[in-house]
């Protein structure tokens, strides 16, 4: 039997048939881009390291997709969260050119992976200490609330980084001013080795908001509209002056935390457990059983995804790296560059 | 002209910049109703409002971290660090984000971060510091440090009109000690140019921000006593430091002496010594020599304070070191 091609169950969260499909092309694009990478990384293609969400394309991609871009909102991501990236906007071809530390990277080579940004776009990349885009978001939301904007900020903070000072600052400070600030908690398990036990002695993140004086909401992070929900409903509580809410989202790290890192440190049937709740299968089947959409549509979006991912790498694998040069530029806008060492004067 | 006095001057220009750009506004501890502990802020919340003169939490991170934020999205902040000793609380945020932004990412940040610095005000180890080194090795940043009230005013006003991050290091000492004459309205002091504070001929001091004046009090006594004419280069801005004042000055008295506060080891001096040796090696008649604070954590008593910082006799008779060499 041929899968129908119009809904028979209403759909949840307010979203469109479209959205729907949408939300799947961003997931799939996620791990497919992922996937790319590991290729290029192979061929020591990727300079650095790699890092994989894989199994935590929900999150990023369903908390995102509570935004409202037209108006404006802005997102910081960490590293885990390249589909909220891709979903504010950010192409493949950019990502790439990161990893790849192309020239005409979003850096100019500066500066690694998915730490770049676009405010016009949405997005503010994170630095590699983490907490302190807790800080800065507030700042961001700050000056939403200040210009009296409709816009919205939200900050990614995994169950690692909730454990430094510039999270608890940036968060204080938030609640203090009622920022439109969303806070998403990621608990993914683990901060590189570490499990959330030994990083914090509360149960759930999502009890920290209390601490806060701050809403707080939970929601299964590897089911993509359960993610949506709780995140929309944080943003719509920001955009109406209700400030801040952690949102818990509750997943899994399925891979190290780079390529590098065999993962020896997780108990095996803890990730086959996690594999069972793949939130990308889930999804498909879900959208399947309820007639959200056709194997055939699945398949339209596979194909497109392949065919943008095939092209991305086209175009930016043989690109040059910087001129070497231009390291001293931009370092302030007054001198706009650095001064040249008189060794390596001619 | 009105007298001013080095405080009032930092008020002056704040005030004049809030006037001019609604796009600045400050963050800070007890800077609102209660005007900052210095009262520096006075009366600014009740003219400027709540929202542009904000009362924050004790958190150095989240006032820095929200004022980057908010210079991303194109506004002005001004942050005050009650003390600049606990600018070091903020230390990685100052230096692995804000300073970094610009380059990594092309991200502008136009913002101010200022305070209080400096001893001889019986602060004891954490009301007296002087970190301006902590942060000259950080690229990104730029660092003045005023001695006149003229220049109080001028640079505030400069900084916050920067498009780059800047600490502004206030002295305290300065702050009710220090008056003149200053015309109303715009007064604005480049930044990265040093000041020639007293001409001379025979020996340069190289210095800054409260001990400019203790070196002008030096020159005054080796011009009286030993028929000294001594030059004394107010710095002014630390990062970028003015290489064409220093090597000018040593070119034309070929011997220098350089004075600051902060404690020796790491200090700012070495560097200015290092360029000294790079720039004019040839020109020298003597060895650079140096006048810093002892390497000690600031201590409280009196008897220790005034023993540990630099002195206007330990100038006076580093000079007459170098004088005679």
């Amino acid at each position: 039997m041929a899968a129908p091609t119009t809904s028979t169950t209403p759909i949840p969260a307010g979203l469109s048939r479209a959205q729907l499909h949408d939300l799947y092309y961003w997931m799939r694009l996620t791990r497919s881009l992922e996937e790319k990478l590991v290729n290029l990384y192979r061929q020591t293609k990727v300079i650095g390291g790699l890092f994989r969400s894989l199994g935590q394309e929900a999150d990023a991609v369903g908390s995102a997709f509570a935004l409202d871009r037209a108006k404006g909102d802005i997102l910081s991501p960490l590293i885990r969260n390249l589909g909220s990236l891709l979903v504010q906007g950010a192409t493949p071809v950019e990502v790439l050119r990161q990893y790849m530390a192309k020239a005409q990277s979003p850096t100019r080579g500066r500066e690694l992976n998915i730490h770049f940004n676009d405010l016009q776009r949405g997005f503010l990349g994170q630095i590699s200490h983490l907490g302190d885009m807790v800080a800065v978001m507030s700042g961001v939301a700050l000056a939403f609330k200040m210009r009296r904007e409709p816009r919205v900020g939200l900050v990614y903070i995994g169950d690692g980084a909730m454990s430094t000072g510039a999270f608890h600052e940036g968060l204080n400070f938030a609640a203090v001013q009622k920022l439109p600030l969303v806070v998403v908690a990621e608990n993914n398990g683990y901060a590189y080795s570490t499990p959330i036990r030994k990083q914090t002695a509360v149960k759930f993140l999502v009890e920290k908001a209390a601490g806060y004086g701050v809403a707080g909401d939970q929601a299964d992070g590897n089911d993509v509209l359960a993610v949506f929900d709780a995140t929309k409903r944080a943003v719509d509580r920001a955009r109406s002056g209700g400030g801040v809410t952690v949102v818990e989202l509750i997943t899994f790290r399925r891979k190290g935390h780079a390529e590098h890192d065999n993962q020896s440190y997780v108990p095996k049937a803890e990730i086959e457990a996690w594999e069972a709740r793949d939130p990308i299968d889930r999804y498909v089947r879900h959208l399947t059983e309820k007639g959200w959409a056709a194997t055939a549509d699945l398949a339209a979006i596979d194909q497109r995804v392949g065919a943008e991912l095939d092209a991305a790498v086209a175009l930016c694998e043989n690109e040059p790296l910087p001129d070497p040069a231009s390291a001293l530029l931009g370092v302030l806008a007054d001198p706009p560059a650095a001064d040249l060492e008189w060794y390596r004067r001619t | 002209m009105p007298e001013v006095t080095y405080l009032e001057a930092i008020r002056d220009g704040l005030r004049e910049e809030m006037e001019r750009d609604d796009r600045v506004f400050m963050l800070g501890e007890d800077i609102g109703a209660f005007g900052g502990a210095f009262k520096v802020t006075d009366g600014f919340q009740a003219k400027f409002g709540a929202e542009r003169v904000i009362d924050t939490p004790i958190s150095e991170v989240a006032i820095v971290g929200a004022a980057a934020g908010a210079a991303h999205m194109g506004l002005r902040p001004v942050c005050e660090m009650q003390f600049i000793d606990f600018l070091s609380c903020a230390y990685s945020i100052i230096t692995n984000y804000v300073a970094t932004a610009r380059y990594r990412a092309d991200l502008k940040t136009p913002m101010v971060i200022r305070g209080p610095s400096g001893g001889y005000v019986r602060g004891g180890p954490f009301h007296s510091q002087n970190p301006e080194a902590g942060y000259l090795h950080t690229p990104g940043l730029k660092i003045v440090a005023p001695a006149t009230a003229r220049d109080a005013k001028g640079l505030i006003k400069a900084s916050i009109r920067d498009d780059d991050p800047v600490l502004y290091f206030e002295h305290k000492y300065l702050y009710r000690r220090v008056k003149e004459q200053l015309p109303d309205g715009d007064l604005l002091t480049p930044i990265g140019q040093a000041r020639m504070a007293r001409e001379g001929k025979d020996l340069t001091i190289v210095t800054y921000s409260a001990m400019v004046w203790k070196a002008l009090e030096a020159a005054e006594r080796l011009a009286a006593e030993d028929g000294l004419s001594v030059e004394v280069l107010d710095l002014r801005t630390l990062l970028p430091l003015d290489d064409h004042a220093i090597v000018a000055s040593v070119k034309k008295t070929n011997r220098v002496l350089i004075v600051h506060e902060d404690t020796r080891t790491g200090g700012l001096a070495g560097e200015i010594t290092a360029r000294i040796n790079e720039q004019c090696f040839e020109w020298l008649d003597a060895p650079v020599r140096r006048v810093c604070g002892h390497d000690v954590p600031l201590p409280f008593a009196p008897t220790l304070e005034d023993f540990v910082l630099p002195q206007t006799n330990d100038i006076v008779a580093a000079a007459r070191w170098l004088a005679s060499y």
